[in-house]
């Protein structure tokens, strides 16, 4: 089973992907649910009383979620491979287009270089493929201090910039003397 | 140029750090090849046939003085002694070592310069008109919104894997001199009745194997919605692109599968979703971005200098290079200057070292330290007092770089190809200066008149052989290099694709060929006025077709 962490470290992954087989699933059990397992049998899966997660693939539409996501414990998305980015945009439109505030879980080819995108675009848990450290895992939510554009983590850093009162007005200048090389005055 | 304030300069020195350690894990063996390629690639990095190729961002085509001192630097230390510029207005270093790479990357942060998307299946480098800000027909000078995009679609978390490359373009001005209608997305500002910035959206053009004029989905957006507006289509692209074959993952193929209507519906559907949220832009940012570019300080001139005017009447030379290589500028008194880089014999887009260094010092000593690199692989100097031009002239024949022949023959735009490319069918470079010698003639080029030449050395057409008035690209048939000529293809307002006048040819046949071409147009022009591409579009590509394979039966 991949190992499961989230900013603050490693977690225990008590969830069971559903394989088609529901006797064999304690009565207890925390189940994460294909989109289809879901959408045949919701009521039944809601009936039994337990906390349900459905996970999309790529090519899966987030909006037929719309109207259970206060009924989701967890949405994961599957990453087949991870140059495929549809999970991105998947996870963007559930944060700002649906508003769903529950856990989003990556899972499936997720590797320590994309994890700061992962973070940003709103998954807060990272089902890591078995060759990764967790330390540099871990370590790769900080590789950068700073962001440019708006996402499911934070604004843009325009807005950053102007509420720190960086001057919008830097009165830049070159000038050039018919002689001398050019001088350029930068403002601080 | 912009300049950065130190939260670009963070991201910038942050990426490297990023990549020394992506690097030293690829050599340590613990970062699989499979997993680093795409790392390399978002880096510019490609593994070549001979040494990786390294390509440098020049965002928007804009480079200082100093700038182009390190990447002269950078190539004698880490390359062979030059650069290629290329049609995306970037640089390239076709012999660094990949242990070098994260070295060079740092010695370029520290001129406000890197290497980020330059390739990938990533929001590239956005290209814009060489002569923005400049130029007397510009509506909205694009410099801003270009670097507007830059910072958006810089490690843009959504959008690090789409399902291909993507290109935007943004034009300012009446004539379109940034290709916007064979981009994935082009842009070009607008004003509205009341006077108000918007943009103009058009979608799904392109070049490379399926060449297709782009649609615009959008007459005017207001230009506070640009980038969301952006995030909307780069959305329904990300989640709907063809990611099962990489020939057909372009945007165009995603336009043209559900028509260009319902494509804008769906991204008319996102925007409304979320247009007005935290990525709308504030007239502050606007105004700190655009305060944040060097503005020359120019001078108060007369609109015409009298000592020029007599020069370039009774100097021949010097007024055929003032006709053809001095563009006209917003300011009286001052002009943009083209450097073109296509001297016979010399790789198109290659500079040295050394000449990098004297083009820094030309352009600290002529034009407030500023230069632009053109689609077109040249470079310009955009601010020069008409005053100063002939001085600046004969400082550039020398170097070799006062050669007259912007828009005409020998001019040609033209990839790396199979010497250098591991993608390419066939060479380029070779063709190019077989052209370039059987037409040396400059009385001749002269007469021929404005004809644009692109070559291609494969179908991903970096040489945009499409748009060429005349284009070659090289073919493989059976392990042999072939060439299939296009004519008729243009950019700028009109842009339309060339067609294929019939059978490819060989190499040394291609210097035959262009010429057969140009002497059928010469024969039926009706006027020196009438170009090579306007007798195609009037007569058809049949008499073409018919002087050049006249012989072979």
């Amino acid at each position: 089973m991949p190992t499961l962490i989230d900013r603050t470290g490693v977690r225990a992954d008590d969830w069971t992907l559903f394989d088609g087989d529901a006797s064999a699933l304690p009565a207890d059990a925390k189940v994460l649910l294909p989109l289809d397992a879901w959408r045949e049998y919701r009521d039944a899966w809601l009936a039994r009383g337990t906390p349900v997660g459905v996970i999309l693939g790529p090519a899966d539409d987030p909006f037929v979620l719309k109207d259970d996501l206060a009924k989701l414990s967890l949405i994961a998305v599957r990453f087949p491979h991870f140059t495929d980015g549809r999970g991105y945009s998947i996870a963007r439109q559930l944060r700002q287009r649906l508003g769903y505030t529950g856990a989003l879980r990556a899972v499936g080819d997720v590797l320590r270089d994309q994890i700061f995108f992962y973070a940003r675009v709103g998954f807060d848990g990272f089902a890591l493929r078995d060759d990764q450290s967790v330390d540099d895992c871990l370590a790769a939510l900080a590789d950068f201090s700073e962001v440019y554009q708006a996402s499911s983590d934070r604004g843009p850093a325009f807005a950053r910039r102007a509420a720190a009162g960086v001057p919008a007005v830097t009165g830049t200048t070159v000038t050039r003397t018919r002689t001398a090389a050019t001088t350029e005055s930068v403002a601080p | 140029m912009y300049l950065y304030d130190d939260i670009d300069q963070r991201l910038v020195d942050e990426r490297v750090r990023q990549f020394r350690d992506q690097t030293r894990r690829y050599l340590a063996g613990t970062l699989g090849e499979d997993d680093f390629r795409p790392l390399r690639l978002q880096n510019g990095l490609y593994v070549q046939k001979h040494a990786p190729m390294l390509r440098v961002a020049i965002p928007y085509g804009l480079l200082s003085a100093r700038q182009l001192r390190m990447l002269a630097h950078v190539a004698r230390e880490y390359d062979r002694g030059y650069g290629h510029f290329t049609t995306r207005q970037n640089i390239q270093f076709n012999w660094p070592a990949l242990e070098d790479v994260p070295e060079i990357l740092a010695a370029l942060a520290t001129v406000q310069m890197h290497a980020i998307q330059t390739s990938g299946n990533c929001v590239r480098n956005t290209t814009t008109d060489q002569f923005a800000g400049i130029a007397p027909d510009e509506i909205v000078d694009p410099l801003v919104w270009t670097e507007l995009i830059r910072q958006w679609s810089t490690f843009h978390p959504e959008f690090a894997f789409l399902p291909r490359k993507f290109k935007i373009a943004v034009n300012g001005a009446e004539n379109d001199r940034a290709a916007v209608l064979v981009h994935d997305i082009g842009i070009q500002a607008v004003r509205d009745d009341a006077g108000t910035v918007g943009f103009r959206i058009v979608v799904g053009g392109g070049l490379g194997r399926t060449p297709m004029i782009g649609h615009v989905i959008r007459d005017f957006v207001a230009w506070p919605h640009l980038l969301t507006y952006l995030d909307a289509t780069l959305r329904v692209y990300n989640r709907f692109g063809r990611r099962d074959n990489k020939y057909k993952a372009r945007i165009k193929i995603l336009v043209k599968e559900l028509g260009p209507a319902e494509f804008a519906r769906q991204v008319e559907e996102e925007f409304a979703a979320i247009a007005g949220g935290p990525g709308t832009l504030t007239e502050d940012e606007v105004a700190r971005v655009h305060a944040r570019f060097t503005r020359p300080a120019y001078a108060t001139l007369p609109a015409v200098d009298a000592d020029f005017e007599d020069r370039r009447r009774s100097v021949r030379a010097f007024g055929r290079w003032v006709a053809r290589n001095v563009a006209p500028h917003r300011v009286p008194g001052y002009a943009a200057v083209t450097l073109t880089l296509k001297r016979t014999g010399v790789p198109p887009g290659d500079v040295t070292a050394d000449q990098m260094d004297a083009i820094a010092d030309l352009a600290d000593r002529f034009s407030f330290g500023g230069l632009r690199v053109t689609h077109e692989q040249n470079l310009v100097l955009a601010d020069v007092e008409q005053r100063d031009l002939f001085d600046l002239w004969n400082r550039l024949v020398p170097l070799g770089l006062a050669v007259p022949n912007l828009g005409l023959l020998t001019n040609i735009v033209c990839c790396p190809g199979g010497d250098f490319c591991s993608l390419a069918n066939a060479a380029s470079i070779p063709v190019a200066a077989a052209v370039q010698q059987r037409f040396d003639d400059l009385d001749y080029q002269h007469d021929i008149g404005e004809l644009d030449l692109n070559i291609s050395g494969c179908i991903n057409a970096c040489g945009h052989h499409h748009v060429g008035h005349i284009g070659i690209l090289g073919v493989d048939k059976a392990g042999e290099e072939w060439y299939q000529v296009t004519i008729g293809g243009r950019q700028g307002n009109q842009a339309a694709i060339g067609r294929i006048i019939g059978p490819s040819f060989a190499r040394d046949e291609i210097p035959d060929v262009v010429e057969k071409l140009v002497t059928t147009y010469l024969r039926l022009r009706d006027s020196e006025a009438e170009r090579f591409v306007d007798v195609v579009q009037r007569t058809g590509i049949a008499p073409f077709k018919e002087s050049v394979y006249a012989h072979a039966d």
